[in-house]
């Protein structure tokens, strides 16, 4: 372990906390691009969170610690998870101490706490947003872990690090296992990030919000903290999909000029994957809550025939 | 093209056949039912190809092209045809308890690899492993039939497993005869033409395509 480790450590979850915001930016930009209006600019999420930190906190009179301390839990659990995601190099000083699995069980407590949060001021639509997030949870999760062992199973290790070196190393690129868990995984992350099929992220119509129905009561700092937060999962479930699928290009060695190459890839796919994901966005309408059912049915079934078909066919 | 890739690709072809196989189960609409067929059927026709190729056997790219045309153009067609003379191609029908039908989908595929696992174990053929996926499609096909009430979704499910049948074929024994596999092919298009006449003849008397309607003897209620 070299101390310059320890450095990219540090760049790479100041990457995370840097341009989590400007891949929101780019996104939203795309978005209103593919739907004929003219876009804010690239930087607003990050002149929106400083608004957000410059204005005054107001509480309710009843809210309990659980209310006042969720968006720094929140935040730091996703700040963590950017330590042990490979983002930018796999050599990194904290990626041994968790595995994928650890991963899933962080994002777990975020959003544990963010439904407490919903619930303890007592009001109707924290509730209703507690309720249906839980809802979802159950069936996400899962799928999400399916997804997340036939990568596993496939790279026989559960570390992401370890998936990332045995990606490099492999030599088969042909595996119906992991085509399976990609398309899992993608249907999970517009789930877990709340895109346009699962929860709509632009809006506040009371009958369909989920995620913006539980932080409705946060108001200055707090409420900055969880917006960035949400947009550091979003970038952390892309990078986790990169790390799992597709990771050339993170850094092996721990050198500066690999590991600026890494963040000029890392760049490239973010871009990419915007693009991707707006592709996405557009081509679907909102689902009806009830049809969430199918549509994490689905991938929990595309994750069960990724395993399935790793012990039939591999 | 080495023996290794060409595993490769018809185990990943074998995949995309059974997430066909999966996307027909839990498919609503009539018309997408009948797109996802014809895919399956198209990659079904590719993998025989393949097979052959890998295998040098030369009778499968004549069964190959049958497959190509008569499950990816002829039967389509004519299904096309069918529901649009029937005025049914919009219909949505309702899947009763489909994330239910849909674990049993899973245990199935389990079933199947659990039952060909000692077959995989004798076999020494490349495409041996893809012998559960092809059995795991027949009995997909099979709880399709039994969990829709459509009758033109039952057809389609019957055709699903006689490409199932036709796909545990090609894994197992690189194929049937040739003779047996026209008489299959000729039966199928025969089957089809008869199911048409069917289709038409409920549709005049019940009104209707939904086969639980057949379940009352008597005329009127």
């Amino acid at each position: 372990m070299n101390p310059f480790s320890f450095f990219i450590e540090i760049v790479q979850v100041a990457t995370l906390l840097g341009l989590a915001p400007l891949f929101i930016g780019w996104v939203r930009m795309l978005k209103c691009w593919t739907q004929g209006r003219s876009s804010a600019s690239i930087l607003q999420p990050y002149m929106d969170l400083a608004k957000l930190f410059r204005k005054n906190v107001v509480l309710a009179e009843n809210a309990s610690w659980v209310f006042r301390f969720t968006p720094y839990l929140v935040f730091c659990t996703a700040v963590l998870a950017g330590g042990i995601i490979p983002i930018l190099s796999v050599d990194l000083p904290f990626a041994p101490t968790a595995d994928v699995i650890v991963l899933v069980g962080l994002f777990a407590t975020a959003r544990f706490f963010t439904a407490l949060a919903g619930m303890d001021i007592g009001t109707a639509f924290g509730g209703m947003g507690s309720s249906r997030e839980m809802t979802i949870a159950s069936l996400a999760e899962p799928a999400m872990l399916m997804s997340i062992f036939t990568v596993s199973l496939a790279n026989k290790s559960t570390s992401i690090a370890q998936i990332v070196q045995v990606i490099y190393s492999g030599q088969s690129v042909l595996r119906p296992s992991l085509a399976f868990a990609f398309f899992a995984f993608i249907l999970i992350t517009l789930t877990e990030t709340g895109r346009i099929p699962v929860d709509n992220p632009a809006t506040h119509l009371e009958l369909t919000m989920i995620h913006e129905a539980m932080i409705l009561e946060y108001s200055g700092r707090h409420l900055a903290l969880i917006e960035w937060a949400s947009m550091m999962k979003l970038f952390l479930f892309v990078m986790l999909g990169i790390a799992c699928f597709a990771p050339w290009g993170i850094a092996e060695s721990v050198d500066i000029v690999t590991v600026l190459y890494a963040f000029i890839f890392m760049v490239l796919k973010l871009g990419i994957v915007g693009a991707g994901l707006i592709l996405i966005e557009t081509g679907l309408a909102k689902m009806r809550l009830f049809r969430l059912t199918e549509f994490l049915g689905a991938a929990f079934l595309m994750a069960t025939l990724g395993m399935l078909s790793f012990f039939i066919l591999e | 093209m080495s023996l290794q890739v060409a595993a490769q690709i018809n185990s990943f072809l074998a995949a995309i056949v059974l997430l066909t196989a999966f996307a027909m189960l839990m498919q609503r609409r009539v018309y997408g039912l009948i797109h996802l067929f014809t895919w399956q059927g198209l990659f079904l026709s590719i993998n025989t190809a393949i097979v052959g190729y890998v295998a040098n056997r030369h009778h499968l790219y004549i069964s190959s092209i049958l497959t190509l045309s008569l499950k990816v153009i002829l039967l389509p067609y004519i299904l096309h045809m069918l529901i649009i003379k029937l005025k049914i191609h919009k219909e949505v029908e309702t899947v009763v308890n489909s994330s239910f039908t849909m674990f049993i989908g899973i245990a199935l595929v389990i079933f199947s690899y659990y039952l060909t696992a000692p077959v995989t174990e004798l076999s020494t053929s490349i495409t041996r492993s893809t012998l559960a996926v092809a059995l795991a499609t027949v009995m997909i096909g099979l709880l399709m039939m039994i969990t829709r009430r459509h009758a033109v979704t039952q057809i389609i499910g019957f055709l699903a497993m006689e490409n199932g049948l036709f796909f545990a074929a090609t894994s197992a024994t690189y194929g049937m005869p040739l003779v047996v596999e026209l008489g299959v092919a000729l039966d199928v298009l025969i089957a089809a033409f008869i199911f048409g006449i069917f289709f038409f003849h409920i549709h005049t008397t019940f009104d209707s395509l939904d086969v639980d309607q057949m379940a009352r003897l008597k005329e009127g209620d």
